[in-house]
This record gives C-alpha cells, structure tokens and sequence, in this order.
C-alpha cells in the first residue's frame, strides 16, 4: 500500500462512496460494526434520552413556579427529578461525547481503519439499549423515587418505586461504557498511523484516552455499589443494615468513588472539543499544548481522590475533611491551566463567531463559573452551609449542562459537515448558540442566589420568599427548551437540503479533514502518514472562509 | 485463505499486533474487574474491622473441605489452561483442545463442588434473614458477604466456562484457527478468576481458623 503525506494532501475521489452508502437497510446499521455508524447509532439514542431526561424537568421546573405546586403530587414529583438525574446523567452525559464524537473521531484522528475491536463496540451499543429498555421500564411502570443517589437506607428499604429495575439499567449501561473504554485504550495504543506520535495526537483524541482510562476504573465500582443495592433489596441481605452492624454511609464511599469521576468522565471530552474548536477559529495552535495533555491527566487522577467532599456533612472524621477538602482545591490547578492556555490559543488570533466558537466560548464562560463555585464547594465550612442546597445544584448544573453540553453541542456542528457532508443553517446555529447560553444563565443564575439564601434542593414546596427566583429559573428553563429544540430542526433541514460542505469547509488541519467528507468506509484510501502536530494553523496560512451560506 | 490471513481481523495488519491488541485489552478489562471486586473486598474489610470477633466466630461455620478442594480444582485448571495457550502458540491444535477440555472439567467441578457446599451452607441455615442460625447480629454482615462474593465469583467462573466451551467448538470445527488471537484473552480472564479465588479461599476459610 503507498502512503500519502500529509499535511494538506490533495483530498482524492471526492465523489466516491461514503459510509453512508454501505448500506441503506435498517439491518445494515444494526448490524454495522463501522465505527462511524456506532458513533451515529448512539447519537439517535442519547437524542432520544435528553428529550425524555428534559421532558421529566420541564414538568419540575413548572410544578416549582408555585411554592405550594399546582399540579404534581409530591410522590410524582419525587419521581421525576429522578428519572431526570438517572436518564441525564447515564443515559445522556456521560455517553454524549464520547460514544457519538469519540467514536466517530478517534480512529479519523489518529488515522486508523477503525476501533480495535469493532464487534465489541456495536455490543456496547447493544448494551447501552438494553439498559435504556430497563429504564423506559421504570418509566412506564410508574418510577423511582430515590433521587439519581440511590442511597441506603431509603432505597433498599423504604422506597415503593422501581429500584432495582432502575439500579439494573444503570449497571448495564455502565458495562457499555467500560467496554469503551477499553477499545479506545487499545485504538489508541495500537492503531495509530505511521508518524502519529503520542504529542502529536491531537487534543480530542488525548481527552477520549483519558476519559476511557477513567471509565474502565470508575465505572465498576458504581456496578459493584448498585449491585449491592439490589443484593439488599431483593434478597434482604443486611449489606447496608445498621441494625445487623452494616453501615449505609459506606454506600456513599462507594457510590461516589464512582460518581466523582463520572464527573470528569462528563467534563474530560468537553475540554477536548473545545481544544479543537478555538484552535480551529482562531487560526492558532493549541498554546502549551504539553500542559494541555498533562492537565488532562492530572485531573483524572486527582480526580479519584476527592469523592468525600461529597460527604462533608455525611459524619466524616475533620482530617478526612481536611484532606479531600485539599485535594479538591488542588484540581482547580490543572483546571485553571486548561482554562488559561485556551485564552492564550485566542490572544491575537484571527477569531471568527461561527456557530462551533460560539458554543465553545459559552462553555469558556460557564465552565469557570461552575468551577469556581466548585471552590466555594469544596471548602468545607461554605460546603456545610450549602449542602443540599440549590447552590450545588446550580453549581453541578453549570459544569455538567453549561459546560459539556456547549461543547457537545460545539462538537456537533463542528463536525455535522464531516459526519453528514452538509451545512446547516449558520445563522440559525448562531442564533440557538447565544440563546442556550442566556437561556442556561437565566435558570441557573437565580439557583446560585435561591441556594445560598437556603434554599434546600429536591423539596417540592417551599417558601414564598423563594418564589421570585423560581420563577425567573423556570422562564429560564423554557428559553433553554427552545434552544435546545432548534437545532433538531435546522441540522434535520441540513440533511435534507444543506449545502455540500466540501471535504473541510473550516479548512481545519487534524486529520479527521485529510479525507472526504462524509469519509469512506474504510476512512482513508491510503494510509496516511503524519509528519507534524495536529495544529498547523500557522503554517495553513489560509484565511476564514468568508461568508458561509445561510 | 492461509491459517493466518484467516486468523488476522479488521482493523489488524498483521497476527503479532493483534494477539498484543487482545492481550492489551483483556488486560485493561481486568483492571476494571479488579476495581469491580475491590469495592467488594474494601467493604469486607470495613466491616471486618469493626466486627472482627464477630467475623472470625462466623467464619469458623465454613466449610473448609469443600473450600480446599476447590482451591486445587482451580489451581490445576490454571496449570491445564497455561499448557493449552503454549500449545496453541505452537500451534498444535489438538494439544490445544485436550488441554481446553480437561480445563473445562476442572471448571465444573469446581462449580459442582461449590453446589454441595452451598447446600450444605443452606441446611446449616447460614442464609442471613430469619432464622439465620447464628445469634451475633454482625455474624450476618459475614454471611451476606460470603454468598454475594463466592456468588459473584461464580458467575465469572462459568462465564469462563461458557467461552471456553464456545471456544473449544470453533477449534474443534475449525472456525478459527488455534495461534489466533482468541487464546490469549481467554487464558488471561481464567488466571484473573483463579487469582479471585486465591484472595477469597484466605478472607473467607482461613479467617476463623487462626
């Protein structure tokens, strides 16, 4: 086989046949095992859970416009802001980048025919849809009421609501996650085109490693804590039984062993989009790219170490405070590294506003926000104070939807043209850009003022002197349902009637843009070989194409 | 087609990086299932540190003959599973399956052996609950640890069963060929089980007996 070299190698066969054409039955995409068919499988059916997840807190965010509801009982109340936590957290976050754009991108970007074990990834899929069927179970059957937590004693003993269907969805989607993980530990290691040094992956690719690393030693320990769940619920052994000696605050220690690092599992991916992102539009190379990548795995290391600051008030010895307190400060240090070298990539850059750099910038934006409250949180006096208050809840809510989902939704229209060869609507994107970002402030703001006035979480009546603020976080909630509804419509009119994007209409210079758009079956014709960084945007030397078509 | 060309998969460019490939894999799959177990084994020893007499009394009502025998039965399996990857690496296929069988046995004892055990822990009346025969509440922390622990563990075991019953089927009809990749990620997950039960045959017999 000849080798091509890149960069800026001629794109040859334009015309030819694209994944999309292997095969236009239905039993052809479940049957795929092409990467990039996987990749859009699952995007069909997170889509599908963030509106469900969404529908569930609309009806909240509505009930709360009265401090005394109006509407919902307290029972179904209970159950929707759980089944909002479970689908969003498992069955939307924490697959949303990387099983759709990792999956896609991964093999593109360091120049692979595809993942390492391509059975094994249409399998997580499968086992992704399997545990999606316990959870529409739960919903249809009637819910669960424990909040995403799950804790013992309530849920083992107490709760009337579904858990161990639910506990058993979340266990199954997370063996979709661990076997992830593991190809793209393996794609990464072992697949990379000639020349594809490890620093001379690009970003994205470095945060999809990171994050499998993290979901392949996280994940399990959530199944063993919700399998223990189950054991208790259903079989009545005391695991978790203070009268026989067991002790329910050990589930906590478990359960968030896991679920701290899902955290970054949530935020890892989103950093790696917008790395690429504000490279791509400001015409400049990844400033410190080095500490970029070491900040990456800084984070996912400290990471594993500060799951008691979930418990501040949970009976916790003062110096396992003192410590977990600590350690959560320190991953503000490679947070805040990230953070400033992406300014540094703009400082005097040629910066462009299409709809990609303006998600990324409202992630910019959000994400500092959340992390700063994220000190407030993890010093243990203020964390006192708050807890359980709509002040963490704003606060999560900021990382995780005004962080990850910007840049989820960055990623998208970054790479809609790669994935679909299309153009979407630039004004409509631009405009649902700056709506998501003032319809997210307007929610979540008024929760950061409500929480740290004392306002508790997951209540369903409240105080009127609350009122205000509620109804100003509801109002914000409808801006955010239109933004987030729109781009349903124009990137579904794209597919339709979207002008041809050309093989790299944001004349980016990863290698996912040296094929065609949509990319063949096989990804590239010739297998590439990679003689320099992933951010040649110097030497590209090219300017913004002007005017992209409405 | 040849042996090779045959064994070598999509996306592999050749049989030496795919058996790396597999063997990498398996191996980040175990460190997930070494975190699976450990959360199990941290909570044991939690609970054994705030109940140690209580675990030690509970631990004495174990059947140590059956736990004994297992430990062999197990052990030998790994030595037959070590003989079946070398051979396959040589490439004698019928090495290979003899050696695949007689692990295949060894697993079933093991599982049959820990049925007997398993009844005669129920006549004994050591399933926590009501009418749990021991009077020490903690005594059923111990308890519910050992059938959720040796329960888990058997579930791996007979997963490995199954593959290696599947796998010894697609020698035997030559689907695959014996030097391909397969070997090399089954050996590994059997030796993982094995070492499991190292750990377990220690915290679970061993503890009331000191």
């Amino acid at each position: 086989m000849t080798e091509i070299t890149l960069p800026f190698a001629p794109v040859e066969d334009t015309g030819a046949a694209s994944y999309l054409d292997a095969g236009h039955t239905i039993a052809s995409w479940l049957t795929t095992t092409d990467h990039k068919r996987i990749a859009i499988l699952y995007a069909l059916s997170i889509t599908i859970f963030f509106f469900i997840g969404g529908a569930a807190i609309a009806l909240v965010r509505l009930e709360l416009i009265e401090p005394n509801g109006w509407f919902l009982t307290s029972d179904a109340y209970n159950r929707l802001f759980t089944l909002h936590g479970i689908i969003m957290v498992w069955f939307f976050l924490v697959p949303s980048i990387p099983a759709t754009m990792g999956n896609f991108l991964l093999p593109l970007m360091i120049g692979a025919r595809d993942v390492a074990f391509p059975r094994l990834n249409l399998l997580s899929w499968y086992l992704y849809v399997i545990g999606a069927a316990f959870t529409i179970y739960v919903l249809v059957a009637g819910g669960v009421d424990t909040g995403w937590t799950f804790y013992p004693p309530f849920s083992t003993n107490y709760s009337n609501g579904y858990v161990v269907a639910a506990a058993t969805g979340v266990f199954v989607v997370g063996f979709s996650s661990i076997a992830t993980g593991v190809n793209f530990i393996v794609t990464t290691h072992m697949l990379r085109a000639p020349g594809m040094t490890w620093f001379r992956l690009p970003l994205f690719a470095w945060s999809m490693y990171v994050v499998s690393l993290v979901m392949v030693l996280a994940t399990p320990v959530l199944a063993m804590s919700l399998l223990l769940i189950v054991a208790e619920r259903l079989f009545g052994l005391p695991v978790f039984d203070a009268a026989h000696g067991g002790d329910p605050i050990l589930f906590q220690h478990i359960f968030w062993f896991y679920s701290h690092p899902a955290v970054y599992i949530m935020i890892l991916p989103a950093m790696g989009v917008v790395s690429e992102v504000f490279a791509c539009f400001s015409r400049r190379q990844v400033f410190g790219y080095a500490f970029m990548v070491y900040a990456l795995l800084a984070i996912a290391v400290i990471g594993f170490m500060v799951w008691g600051h979930h418990m501040f008030v949970a009976g916790q010895s003062p110096l396992a405070n003192l410590v977990f307190s600590f350690l959560s400060f320190i991953v503000a240090v490679p947070s805040a590294i990230k953070v400033f070298n992406w300014l540094a990539t703009m400082y005097r850059g040629r910066i462009s506003f299409e709809a990609p750099m303006l998600y990324a910038l409202g992630f910019l934006g959000l994400f500092t926000i959340g992390g700063l409250t994220g000190l407030f949180l993890a010093s243990v006096p203020i964390d006192v104070a708050t807890t359980d208050s709509y002040f963490v809840v704003a606060h999560f809510h900021t990382i995780m939807v005004g962080g990850s989902v910007s840049a989820f939704m960055a990623g998208i229209h970054f790479w809609w043209p790669k994935v679909t060869g299309r153009l979407y609507s630039e004004f409509w994107a631009q405009f649902a850009a700056i709506t998501m970002f003032l319809g997210f402030n307007v929610t979540f703001l008024p929760q950061f003022v409500m929480g740290w006035e004392g306002m508790p979480r997951r209540y369903h009546v409240y105080p009127d002197v609350f009122q205000v603020w509620h109804v100003i976080s509801s109002g914000g909630a409808a801006i955010l349902a239109v933004a987030y509804t729109l781009p349903l419509v124009y990137l579904g009119l794209s597919l339709v009637r979207g002008a041809r994007a050309g093989d790299n209409p944001w004349h980016a210079t990863g290698l996912e843009w040296q094929t065609s758009s949509p990319p063949p079956k096989e990804n590239f014709r010739r297998v590439p070989r990679v003689e320099a960084g992933p951010y040649r945007y110097d030497a590209a030397g090219r300017p913004r194409p002007q005017g992209t078509p409405l | 087609m040849s042996e090779v060309s045959r064994a070598v998969q999509e996306p592999w460019p050749d049989l030496a990086t795919q058996r790396e490939g597999v063997g990498l894999g398996i191996w980040a799959f175990l460190a997930s299932e070494v975190l699976f177990f450990g959360a199990l084994l941290t909570t044991y020893a939690v609970y054994r540190g705030f109940n140690p007499a209580a675990f030690r009394a509970a631990a004495s009502h174990t059947e140590i003959f059956y736990g004994t025998i297992n430990t062999v039965l197990l052990l030998t399996s790994s030595v037959t599973m070590t003989i079946a990857l070398r051979a396959s690496e040589a490439r004698l296929r019928a090495t290979t399956i003899n050696a695949l069988v007689l692990t295949l046995a060894l697993g079933l004892g093991f599982l049959a052996c820990k049925g007997l055990e398993y009844h005669d822990d129920v006549v004994q009346g050591l399933v926590p609950g009501a009418g749990f025969a021991l009077h020490d509440p903690p005594t059923q922390l111990f308890w519910m640890l050992y059938w959720i622990i040796t329960g888990i563990h058997a579930i791996h075991l007979s997963a490995g069963i199954l593959v290696v019953a599947v796998v010894v089927v697609l020698f035997r009809r030559d689907v695959i060929p014996v030097q391909d990749s397969t070997m090399e990620g089954v050996a590994t997950y059997w030796h993982f089980v094995d070492a499991v039960w190292i750990l377990l045959y220690a915290l679970i017999y061993l503890v009331g007996r000191a």
